[in-house]
């Protein structure tokens, strides 16, 4: 069903959807490493960027598959930390096949704690990836080899380059990352809109139905895994690339698999756009609140407290959102713009 | 159009009243402190005291030779992300003197951007180990005790109990460490003093923050040692000390490390911590001369920090009272040499390249017995603090020990080892003391 509502919109929205994408992009490509103090580029658009990533990721598999996953964060230090490795272990290696090769071990990392998905559903799949989650910790910690015998198991990103360009500065991992993500959308997009799509949203909707038509429902379900897993890794590399530049597994804990979960479930499950929404409301909107508390009570109470307020602020509006609209920020959206074309 | 121009002349007004002229001599100390989350105590305790001193200097003296100190506060919950948002938000702030984010996860994650930036980064009592080493790095400070200090230092108490260095041989020890950066930092001196003395060690971990280590303590039992070290923080180490209780493990065969020595480690355990001994660099107590005059000047104008008055001259208060003592003497040597005025980032890394405090010296800052000396030089970021130890009664803590040094001969090879390995991975200089003692502006 809602296959048809997505692909079967009128020419004319497309049109302006694609003008207003190009003009984000356009914005996002040039305005922001122009204009945008180092601040926001660093606390703001890098963390953004990551989730939102690797929030399109988890959509894939949950939003357009069905198939619940909390090792979402497991999945991010896989990336990172394979990308580490790749990246001291074959000295020389290009900074693109780097990332490949991260998204690459981070998929086959997928696929085997997918393979639970071909006997479980819901409930029981998200409990069977919660082992993803403290698997990779363990692992991690335990073996000192994946953080090259770091005292203290702390990694800092290596320099970056591309083509001769250093991209360490902040611009320089901006547009790295923001060129990724932009990419891996796209990519996702075309997948979504793909019949492999169709069949992902087949499982996702009516198992058996599926089966019976003739869709390969254990490989799709293996694909979603693998391929979520890969752009969840990606996405692992840009947060300990080109946001933080030091990574320790605790960085990648269960808090973290459920702020993509929620990014996702506030933005609007199987939608792209809702991933990016969902990130700017857990990434920008807890900064804004903090900043505005900071502002107005910052020498009335102390610090703690701000944070608590601000934490069933957050709270109340998820709950409120989450009440107002079940299908989250993108459907919010989607009335909003076409109240604006009424207007119009 | 009456009321744009009102508008008009409050915009001037702001203008003028922003103009440069009229700003006053002012050091900021951005603090990442964190006041909520597992590890509230040791936040709210550390940067009370810190905060409680910077008022004492402000009302009391007006400030360092005139130059007001001042601060704001953003929250980090301990967690690396959101030490790093604040750092990002807190380091356009004009007039910077020091970072002390009470954090080794965002310390690490600081260092580049502090080297860059030219401003100290002070992990008192903590910190990655080889940033001992001032020539690699420059910017960063473990202040009186780095972790490896603080190991040999009780490894050197235990062999006091034992009867001598050479008792050693044969026993076996547990350390039972916090699953963080912070907690692992040890984890390759253990092993090394253990093959130096013949001693067994094992390092167990328990996943942060700690509140269940039934399987922990189990393997304890199993192993029987002869003694257990704590290098826990927060949570970790009340569970720690009542878990042990549980499985017979007497609590005055556990030693604690320096954040496992405070009030509020051992008071939720009951008498499950009482004869428990723990390191540190600063007695606890309110009868040392700078607390009174805190209690005086600052807690009895209603302007103290801390919401809970009993805890003064606790642990963590008096170590953030020994960090502001540090962190202001650094901006006092400086000036002596740049001016009383505003100093930069980098004038303030020379005073704390110069901080030596000795003895006479910190009684004559109101804090004998508080804490000992300290002598930082170029190379030596750390400045050879002493420790003692502190043993739980279940009342207060009663000095145990005298202040003893640790094994600072020992060690040296091993920082420098490692921090010269550092250099050479990132392809940093070693810096001598000539460059040292260029400051730029």
């Amino acid at each position: 069903m809602s296959i048809l509502a997505d692909t079967q919109a009128a020419p004319v929205q497309i049109t302006t959807r694609a003008l207003s994408l190009l003009i984000l992009l356009v914005l996002a490509f040039v305005a922001v490493p122009a204009f945008a103090p180092a601040y926001a580029v660093e606390a703001i658009f890098l963390p953004f960027l990551a989730l939102s990533l690797a929030g399109v990721g988890l959509n894939l598999l949950t939003g357009y598959g069905g198939q619940v996953s909390l090792g979402s964060a497991a999945f991010m230090a896989v990336g990172a930390f394979a990308a580490y490795n790749f990246n001291l272990r074959l000295p020389g290696l290009p900074l693109p096949v780097t990332i490949l090769l991260a998204a690459v071990t981070a998929a086959g990392v997928g696929l085997v704690f997918g393979l639970p998905s071909l006997r479980l559903r819901g409930f029981y799949l998200a409990v069977s990836t919660l082992a993803a989650q403290f698997f990779v910790g363990w692992a991690l910690t335990r073996f000192g080899w994946f953080s090259n015998h770091s005292a203290s198991g702390i990694i800092s990103a290596p320099h970056m380059s591309f083509l001769g360009f250093s991209l360490d500065g902040t611009v320089g991992r901006y547009l790295l990352a923001l060129t990724l993500v932009t990419l891996i959308t796209l990519l996702v997009w075309a997948i979504t809109t793909s019949p492999f799509g169709t069949n992902l949203i087949a499982v996702r909707d009516n198992e058996t139905a599926a089966r019976v038509v003739g869709i390969p429902v254990l490989q799709t379900k293996l694909i979603a895994f693998a391929l979520s897993s890969a752009i969840i890794g990606v996405a692992g590399v840009l947060w300990a690339f080109t946001y933080l530049r030091t990574v320790e597994p605790a960085g990648f804990d269960l808090d973290r698999s459920f702020d993509v979960l929620f990014i996702i479930i506030i933005g609007g499950l199987a939608t792209i756009r809702g991933a990016f929404l969902g990130a700017a409301l857990i990434v920008a909107f807890p900064l804004i609140l903090s900043r505005f508390g900071a502002l107005v009570l910052g020498g009335v109470i102390d610090s703690g407290v701000q944070e608590l307020v601000q934490r069933i602020i957050l709270g109340l509006l998820i709950i409120l959102i989450l009440i107002l609209e079940p299908n989250g920020l993108a459907a919010i959206l989607d009335r909003l713009s076409r109240w604006v074309s009424r207007v119009k | 159009m009456a009321f744009l121009k009102h508008i008009g002349a409050a915009a001037v007004a702001a203008a003028l009243l922003a103009a440069p002229q009229a700003r006053a001599d002012e050091q900021y100390f951005p603090l990442q402190s964190y006041r909520v989350g597992p590890y509230a105590a040791g936040g709210t305790g550390f940067f009370g005291g810190f905060i409680d001193y910077m008022n004492l200097i402000n009302i009391r003296d007006g400030g360092v030779n005139g130059v007001k100190l001042v601060w704001d506060e953003c929250e980090t919950e301990y967690a690396v992300e959101k030490g790093v948002e604040c750092y990002q938000r807190q380091k356009s702030h004009a007039d910077i003197a020091a970072w002390n984010p009470l954090s080794v996860g965002i310390a690490y994650a600081m260092i580049d951007g502090v080297t860059a930036d030219h401003v100290p980064l002070i992990t008192v009592n903590h910190g990655r180990t080889d940033t001992t080493d001032g020539r690699v790095f420059p910017y960063v400070f473990p202040l009186l005790l780095n972790p490896y200090s603080e190991s040999s230092g009780i490894i050197n108490y235990i062999a006091g109990k034992e009867g001598g260095l050479e008792s050693l041989k044969g026993k076996k020890i547990v350390v039972l460490y916090h699953g963080s950066p912070y907690g692992k930092e040890t984890i390759p001196i253990y092993d090394l003093l253990a093959a130096k003395y013949g001693f067994t060690v094992d390092q167990i971990e328990v996943p942060h923050p700690g509140n269940e280590q039934g399987a922990q303590w189990l393997q304890i039992r199993r192993e029987k040692p002869d003694w257990v070290v704590l290098r826990g923080w927060g949570v970790m180490n009340p569970v720690a000390l009542t878990t042990a209780q549980r499985n017979g493990f007497p609590a005055d065969h556990i030693v604690g490390n320096v954040w496992s020595n405070s009030e509020e480690d051992v008071r939720p355990a009951g008498d499950a911590a009482i004869g428990y001994t723990a390191i540190t660099t600063q007695a606890s107590g309110n009868q040392y001369p700078v607390l009174q005059e805190i209690i005086k000047t600052v807690y009895d104008a209603g302007k103290g920090n801390l919401a809970d008055k009993t805890r003064i001259g606790s642990v963590y208060h008096n170590l953030g009272i020994v960090n502001g003592i540090l962190n202001v003497e650094a901006i006092r040597i400086a000036q002596d040499k740049f001016g009383h005025k505003t100093l930069t980032g980098d004038e303030v890394r020379w005073g704390f390249e110069h901080l030596q405090l000795d003895p006479a010296r910190v009684k004559a800052l109101g804090a004998e017995n508080l804490f000992h000396s300290i002598n930082v030089t170029y190379d030596n970021h750390e400045g050879e603090g002493y420790v003692t130890f502190q043993q739980w009664d279940g009342a207060k803590w009663n000095v145990v020990s005298d202040w003893i040094a640790p094994d600072w001969a020992l060690l040296r090879p091993i920082i420098t080892a490692s921090s010269e390995a550092y250099a050479k991975e990132k392809g940093l200089p070693i810096r001598t003391l000539k460059e040292a003692d260029k400051v730029s502006q």
